[in-house]
């Protein structure tokens, strides 16, 4: 452990404050009103690795819509794009229909799992990095910085009496925000329709209602939960933090103040050096309190409002670089590791944790899932029929003695070329079939063609005799196969007579 | 008035009601809370004034909006009628074959047809279609005036012995056994050469003795051979399907007392666009014959464009 240089006064070394944290058990109340934050700027490694992520995850969000995807004639060329009037998902080379939807179940219980992975390692990773709260809540943060200055100024100006400059700095940091607001409720659109028609419909003034609707509410919303309301959405409304509390364990990696470290925590170290006094490292800069956005004082042990952005740690990490100390007073820790430097000599927290059978069973659900649904993605049929048997009549007697049901029959033509099918029948010796709307005479074997992408409807008359049925019911299965060669889909169902 | 109590624990004032023991506090309302309460309040003072809402003795506030409920359904009714009328109005004037041929208008006049068909003929013909005793199913081939459009059409502007109508479909089977055209026996004889002509359980002698009364009696409206005539709406005696029942009983009580069917006229109750849908639906339900004779059987045929 490296001594502090006696030379300078720890007081001119550490920039100090003298603050109560906002989010503090003995001062909260369920009827207070918010206390503002003002999280001060703050340099490391966490920090750099935020602004990275924030880069990545901004430019996703911003620049997906963008990207072209050919699929051929008549079909959208966008990437990712969710098509409602037409009711499909296009994800680059996969396309979905809405009776496909299992397969964004199934992505969405890889989300579960992989949620619950990250959680169990690294904590509450999701919810200091990626999360979009905290992702705009820093974007906002940027802006506020950039208008009003760093925390001590931002203080200054909230508690001064309204002046023009007050007024023309809060002015701007505003529009700013509603500006932010818009661009990313203006970017979301652009997920449900052809993005470059969209943005050339928002300049002209012409885009549907809907898009104007949707923009509007999406920058109330991020207005609201970026700008005005912050650390409270975290706190009082996402439901995930009160779920992630169950999934830590004590080998989990959580944002750990060391107190076996540094208690007792003295503002005056040189003094208790001097008197032989026993002093803890942390000098009570109280750092990482001001840069918290989330208000708390990691001191005080792990908290509910504690989103693990590890901006503390940078904070902490600066100070004791500073003040001649090893880093870490602050850092990233297990439970275990924490307890046992507490019991006995520091332990050294290794990626070593990670590794353990609740994680290997997490990553093994999470790839099973994945191989599953892949599985299944490649094998997928693009032809599908569905049947619906008339319920009134359920069966007609014809002249000649003949018996008919009538069947409403779906085909879907999944691929993006016509096709055309072969429809016939199994089950009835001689059943006959005529269409609706045909004056054909009545065949065994109907073609259909049916356009790209599409489903075509048709009403079939199936006929039979009498003596080739069952007293009730008799099985009938239709056969939908591709005219030279292909793909074929069954449908199994009944043939009444009255 | 006593001073309030207050509670030990915490210190909050309490309203004075107690359950078993357990006090109610007197908390604060959430700030949230309360002025959401102000919000409704406020706005529903101002609804008042721009909706309809305070009653009076003959009616209500009219508000500053005018908004009506009544005008706003009769605005959607006619913003429905006029989304249709271009529709309504080739319906009524093309030929029933083009309406037929084209898949967009056959779609339409479906869907109104089967809607007409739901207030104005259900109520014999069935939900289905699939008819009663003595009504006939739409949905079958068999058909006593004929099953082309303008067979149908006809027959629903003019109705069956609708009297009013003088171009009502009518036939006149006489009623044998009743007015004393045909004996007991010989009506009995007729009823097994009738069985015999669809193949059903027969008296085959009997069957021989009523052929004779039927060639004098029957054939000059059923036919020769019991086909029956569709220009005189009388049905085919040889088929399987039988409009008041095909068992001995109900032949016998058919020949002695006759049927006469009635449908209303449709034509001078409803519009010719509404008559032309149902024409188009019912030949749609099964059973609609081609106005040209249908091309010869094929194994493969092209499934037609459905609506």
């Amino acid at each position: 452990m490296m001594l502090h240089r006696p030379d300078i006064p720890p007081s001119l070394e550490v920039e100090r404050a003298s603050v109560t944290p906002v989010n503090k058990r003995e001062t909260r109340s369920l009827y207070k009103a918010r206390v503002k934050i003002f999280p001060k700027r703050v340099h490391g490694f966490f920090r750099s690795l935020k602004w990275q992520i924030m880069a990545v995850t901004l430019a996703i969000y911003y620049l997906t819509p963008w990207i072209r995807w050919d699929r051929g004639a008549g079909a959208p060329d966008q990437a990712v794009l969710i098509d409602m009037p037409a009711r499909r998902f296009y994800f680059f080379f996969i396309e979905i229909w809405p009776q496909e939807f299992y397969y964004i179940a199934g992505l969405l219980i890889m989300a579960g799992i992989g949620l619950f992975l990250l959680t169990s390692t690294v904590g509450r990773a999701w919810c200091g990095y990626a999360c979009p709260q905290t992702v705009w809540v820093d974007l906002f943060l940027v802006i506020e910085r950039w208008i009003e200055g760093d925390r001590a100024a931002r203080i200054k100006l909230d508690s001064a009496p309204w002046t023009f400059d007050k007024l023309r700095k809060r002015a701007s940091k505003h529009a700013l925000w509603i500006l932010t607001g818009v661009a990313t409720g203006g970017a979301w659109i652009f997920y449900f329709a052809d993005a470059p028609t969209l943005a050339a419909r928002l300049a002209h003034f012409d885009a549907p209602p809907i898009a104007w609707i949707t923009i509007a509410v999406l920058t109330a919303t991020t207005y609201l939960f970026g700008g005005l309301m912050r650390e409270q959405v975290c706190t009082y409304m996402c439901p995930w933090p009160r779920i992630q509390a169950a999934m830590l364990d004590e080998d989990s990696l959580v944002v750990t103040y060391n107190d076996w470290r540094g208690e007792p925590r003295g503002r005056h170290q040189k003094v208790q050096q001097e008197t032989g006094q026993a002093g803890g490292d942390c000098v009570d800069c109280n750092q990482c309190v001001v840069v918290c956005p989330m208000g708390i004082d990691i001191r005080d042990g792990q908290q509910l409002e504690c989103i693990t952005c590890a901006l503390c740690i940078d904070a902490c990490n600066g100070v004791m670089d500073k003040v001649g100390k090893p880093r870490g007073l602050i850092s990233y820790a297990t439970l275990k590791d924490y307890n046992a430097s507490t019991r006995e000599a520091p332990v050294h927290t290794s990626l070593r944790s990670l590794i353990r059978p609740r994680t290997i069973i997490y990553v093994t659900l999470w790839s099973l899932v994945g191989l599953g649904m892949l599985f299944a993605l490649l094998t997928r049929e693009r032809l599908d029929v569905n049947v619906l048997h008339d319920r009134n009549p359920l069966a007609v007697r014809l002249a000649d003695g003949t018996i008919r049901n009538g069947y409403t029959i779906k085909i879907l033509n999944m691929k993006t070329i016509p096709r055309d099918f072969t429809l016939r029948t199994e089950g009835i010796d001689g059943a006959l079939m005529t269409t609706a709307g045909s004056d054909a005479a009545r065949a065994s074997r109907l073609l259909v063609a049916v356009p790209r992408d599409d489903v075509r409807v048709l009403k079939v008359y199936v006929s039979a005799s009498p003596q080739d049925l069952d007293a009730a019911e008799t099985p009938l299965r239709f056969i939908v196969e591709e005219r030279g060669g292909g793909e074929s889909a069954i449908y199994d169902a009944m043939f009444a007579r009255p | 008035m006593a001073q309030p109590e207050h509670d030990e624990m915490s210190g909050v004032e309490t309203t004075g009601h107690e359950w078993d023991g357990i006090k109610e506090l007197n908390n604060p309302l959430p700030r949230w809370w309360i002025w959401t309460f102000y919000i409704t309040i406020a706005w529903a003072l101002v609804y008042t004034i721009l909706f309809p809402a305070w009653p009076l003795i003959d009616g209500a506030t009219q508000g500053l909006l005018g908004y009506s409920s009544r005008a706003n359904l009769a605005q959607s009714v006619q913003q429905a009628q006029q989304a249709q009328s271009g529709n309504l109005e080739k319906i009524r004037t093309l030929p029933l074959d083009e309406i037929r041929g084209d898949p967009a208008l056959l779609e339409f006049a479906n869907a109104g047809g089967r809607s007409a068909f739901a207030v104005n003929c259900v109520q014999c013909h069935g939900a289905g279609a699939a008819g009663a005793k003595g009504y006939p199913n739409l949905n079958d081939d068999e058909w006593l005036w004929g099953g082309t459009l303008d067979d149908i059409h006809h027959t629903l502007v003019h109705g069956v012995r609708h009297e009013a109508d003088e171009n009502t479909r009518n036939s006149q089977m006489p009623a044998f056994g009743r007015d004393g055209l045909l004996e007991r026996a010989q009506i009995a004889d007729t009823a097994d050469y009738v069985l015999s002509l669809s193949g059903e359980d027969h008296d085959a002698a009997a069957a021989g003795r009523g052929a004779t009364i039927f060639a004098e009696q029957c054939s000059v409206c059923h036919g020769a051979n019991g086909g029956g005539d569709r220009a005189q709406g009388a049905p085919s005696l040889r088929d399987a399907i039988w409009l008041f029942g095909g068992d001995r009983a109900t032949i016998v009580e058919t020949i002695t007392n006759a049927r006469r069917g009635v449908m209303p006229a449709w034509g001078d109750k409803l519009d010719e666009a509404t008559i032309k849908q149902l024409t188009v639906y019912v030949h749609s339900l099964g059973g609609g014959e081609a106005s040209k004779p249908a091309p010869a059987a094929s194994v493969e045929a092209p499934a037609a464009a459905m609506p």
